[in-house]
């Protein structure tokens, strides 16, 4: 069955694998059997074609098996499943686990690197890792301390280890790595130590450094051509990466890159988001900050930067631009249009041109989005691609040592790292979310290497008018920029979803429920409540002929931070205690991975 | 001397057992108020009588600055790991609840060098904050902020009225950051 199906892919992907200078690993990733990439594809579509579990069967799902990790912190990402083999990894101190399908899970080897634990308080938010990769024979694991180490996919054995970056000062990893050809792109965070982010590009085969484009600073480091990279289809110009920053404040000017990237081979771009600004103080920091909270687009071979777009210009909040960036080929007004579909943590859904980087649609995909009334859409204007702040919510305007209150969304965004997936079939986004408010008062403080470098204290709390709960799963039209629907959350959704051809959309929740909902209406069909809260991201894959549907959890992350004692009501006044509902009274620690199947 | 409300409670702990709940809380009590009740002050920070930094809470429920400014400190530089107020999260310990069991030169002497319980269990790691001047200017209002909240003295969210700030605390503020 298994081996059937991967030639019948290997076979009509062979036009698609010119285009990829990875033909083999593309072979991997087009075999629904495999889930050989964290995002389920390049495109970061989270969508399977298997459809052995569809919408009317579903609510059969069983546990098929269980795997403790044997850590007990926050589990991001997910497993990664080649062949016979299942690739499972460990937030700190980073675990991965070969696990052989063909005999009931038995380990087949176990690499656990040995780390500085002082790394551990220099992550801020949890010390999660969000997966390995695999290609050409090799799983890549982008441990803690920034050391990129690929192992031998069938021994575990190290072939080559670098060192990313210095946690010394603040430098530190929790994102996965993306296979790109030959090479392997890889991220950076940090944007609470003053870090300046960075992608950089390793050769697959030794680890030897190709590139690198950091998000500000001179053109030299950003790989950016005054003249060819364009933000909103105009030229940036000299120096777009020093001259909105004052001093040299761009040199611990935060715009890490921890979030999930994606690329399209026929253009050979790679897209991702920079992060927010450094300090969360925006007085200490005058000007756009570019090229902090904006969307890239860069050449896989050169890394240099075919167009920007900044969303937030001088962020004043902590709307970390790092999400996703899906890409879909729709038609709009019956034109084909290769599209980026991106829901930032500031709360706008933008839909843009990913070959152009023309900005297409921009609309809130939370109603209680108060920061800012719109995006200028007109070209013409010079508030062009521009959110209007709404001074009330402006922690600049406000200025130091005052606290703003009522913005929506609090500063872990609308929507966090969690990534959404996409349907094909019903060209709609399943987007996890978090519905929450927060007061914020940014104030001095100086930078010490290796030290927080925050600036700001942060009240969070759910919207007034809200449901009661803390998060919405919606499904997203990025045409017409509107929720077709929308289910309430008790908590946050921090868990990333998965679409199948089954009609069926998957995704965790923070108190340890697995959730399957129908693609075109959301209603619930199935649920399944897990031994700890999750964060994880659901995927699937079939062996033996057989689909399973599998998730870490494993409660953690910033969700484990903020909710674990339970927000405060800010309309009870003072002495509310525990007007929300604390997260502690639903889940405790514990990694595990529950792997679902229909009954035999 | 210094050491006395420590010793205090590890004897309480001692004679838990035999001694019966009631008579236990009543030292512990008599422990807690030593370390907390305000003996004196000075340019707008408040001490007990063995010279450790406490809070002060007026009727009306004004806050003295020191705490308050605990609390936005606290939520910058703490508050990432330990969570919200003091109270604790998925990855570090409530820190209202050590700043009540902990001897004020114990928790100073976490916060400046730092801590590390690593083993098989648990991975659990406090950095060295004695570089940092947005720690180590406001250390004690960190620490009466997280006592007040130990005690219940100050609920959670955000404070309500507070005393202002002093020309004397201003001008040591200025002088410890350096600016």
């Amino acid at each position: 069955m298994y081996r059937t199906l991967f030639l019948t892919t290997a076979l009509s992907m062979g036009f698609a694998a010119t285009a990829s200078a990875n033909p083999a690993l593309q072979a991997l990733i087009d075999d629904p059997n495999n889930w050989a990439i964290q995002t389920g594809d390049y495109a970061n579509h989270r969508y399977s074609s298997l459809d052995q579990i569809n919408k009317d069967n579903v609510k059969d799902l069983q546990v098929a098996w269980t795997f403790s990790t044997g850590v007990l912190r926050g589990h991001e990402g997910s497993p990664l499943v080649v062949g016979d083999i299942m690739y499972v990894h460990s937030p700190f101190p980073n675990i991965v686990y070969a696990l052989d399908l063909a005999n009931e899970g038995k380990i087949i080897w176990k690499y656990e690197p040995k780390q500085d634990p002082n790394v551990i308080p220099v992550m801020c938010c949890d010390t999660v890792n969000r997966g390995v990769a695999f290609a050409d024979g090799k799983v890549f694991l982008h441990q803690a301390d920034t050391t990129v180490v690929a192992l031998d996919a069938k021994t575990g054995a190290v072939v080559w280890s670098v060192k990313n970056g210095d946690p010394a000062i603040g430098e530190t990893n929790t994102a996965t790595v993306m296979p790109v050809k030959d090479k392997l792109i890889v991220g950076i965070s940090g944007g609470e130590f003053g870090v300046r982010g960075s992608i950089t590009a390793y050769s697959i085969a030794d680890g030897k450094l190709l590139w690198r484009g950091y998000s500000m600073g001179p053109d030299s480091d950003t790989l950016i051509d005054p003249e060819k990279t364009t933000h909103l289809g105009k030229p940036v110009g000299p120096d777009s990466g020093t001259n909105t920053w004052e001093g040299d404040q761009w040199k611990i000017g935060g715009g890490t890159t921890w979030g999930w990237y994606s690329y399209d081979a026929a253009e050979n771009l790679i897209y991702y988001g920079s992060g927010n600004p450094s300090t969360w103080n925006p007085a200490q920091r005058p000007g756009d900050n570019r090229w902090s909270m904006t969307i890239w687009a860069r050449d896989a071979d050169t890394g240099v930067a075919k167009w920007l777009y900044q969303m937030t210009p001088h962020d004043e909040w902590d709307y970390d631009g790092v999400n996703e960036m899906i890409l879909t080929d729709q038609e709009i007004g019956g034109a084909p249009r290769k599209l980026l579909t991106h829901f930032d943590r500031n709360g706008f859904g933008y839909t843009l041109d990913r070959v152009s980087g023309e900005l297409l649609v921009a609309e809130k995909y939370d109603p209680t989005v108060n920061w800012a009334t719109e995006v200028v859409m007109d070209p013409a204007s010079d508030q062009f691609g521009r959110p209007q702040v709404v001074a009330q919510f402006s922690t600049a305007q406000n200025g130091e040592d005052v606290n703003t209150t009522g913005i929506c969304p609090a500063a872990l965004g609308s929507k966090d790292q969690q990534p959404a997936s996409y349907s094909p079939k019903t060209e709609l986004f399943y987007v996890p979310t978090n519905h929450v408010c927060m007061d914020y008062e940014p104030f001095r403080v100086s930078y010490t290497a290796g030290q927080p470098y925050v600036g700001a204290t942060l009240a969070m709390y759910p919207p007034a008018d809200s449901h009661g709960g803390m998060g919405n799963f919606i499904a997203w039209d990025n045409k017409e920029g509107k929720i077709k629907w929308s289910l309430p959350e008790k908590f946050s959704v921090w868990s990333g979803s998965l679409a199948t051809a089954g009609d069926v959309v998957f995704y965790g929740t923070l108190e340890g429920h697995l959730k399957a909902v129908s693609a075109e209406t959301g209603e619930e069909l199935y649920r399944f409540k897990t031994p700890s809260g999750i964060i994880g991201n659901v995927m699937t894959y079939a062996h033996g002929g057989k689909q399973y549907v599998a998730v870490f959890s494993g409660v953690g992350g910033w969700a484990g931070i903020g909710l674990a004692a339970g927000l405060t009501d800010p309309n009870a006044g003072l002495g509310a205690v525990g007007g929300y509902a604390a997260l502690g009274d639903y889940t405790a620690l514990g990694g595990s991975l529950t792997v679902f199947a229909l009954p035999n | 001397m210094k050491k006395r409300p420590l010793a205090l409670s590890l004897t309480v702990a001692a004679t838990l057992m035999a001694v019966g709940t009631s008579r236990a809380q009543d030292a512990d009590a008599a422990a807690i108020a030593a370390n907390t009740v305000v003996d004196h002050s000075e340019g707008g920070r408040y001490f007990t009588v063995d010279d450790v930094p406490t809070y002060n809470i007026a009727a009306d429920g004004t806050m003295d600055w020191p705490t308050y400014s605990g609390f936005r400190r606290y939520h910058s530089e703490c508050h990432v790991c330990h969570g919200p107020e003091g109270e604790g999260s998925s990855y570090a310990p409530a820190l209202k609840e050590s700043a009540v069991r902990l001897d004020y030169y114990d928790f100073v002497d976490v916060v400046v060098n730092g801590r590390q319980v690593v083993n098989a269990a648990q991975n659990s790691v406090m950095p060295a904050f004695g570089s940092n001047p947005n720690v180590m200017c406001y250390l004690d209002d960190i620490y009466t902020y997280l006592k007040a909240r130990g005690t219940d003295a100050v609920p959670r969210g955000r404070p309500g009225a507070k005393e202002p700030k002093s020309d004397e605390i201003a001008a040591a503020e200025k002088a410890c950051l350096g600016s």
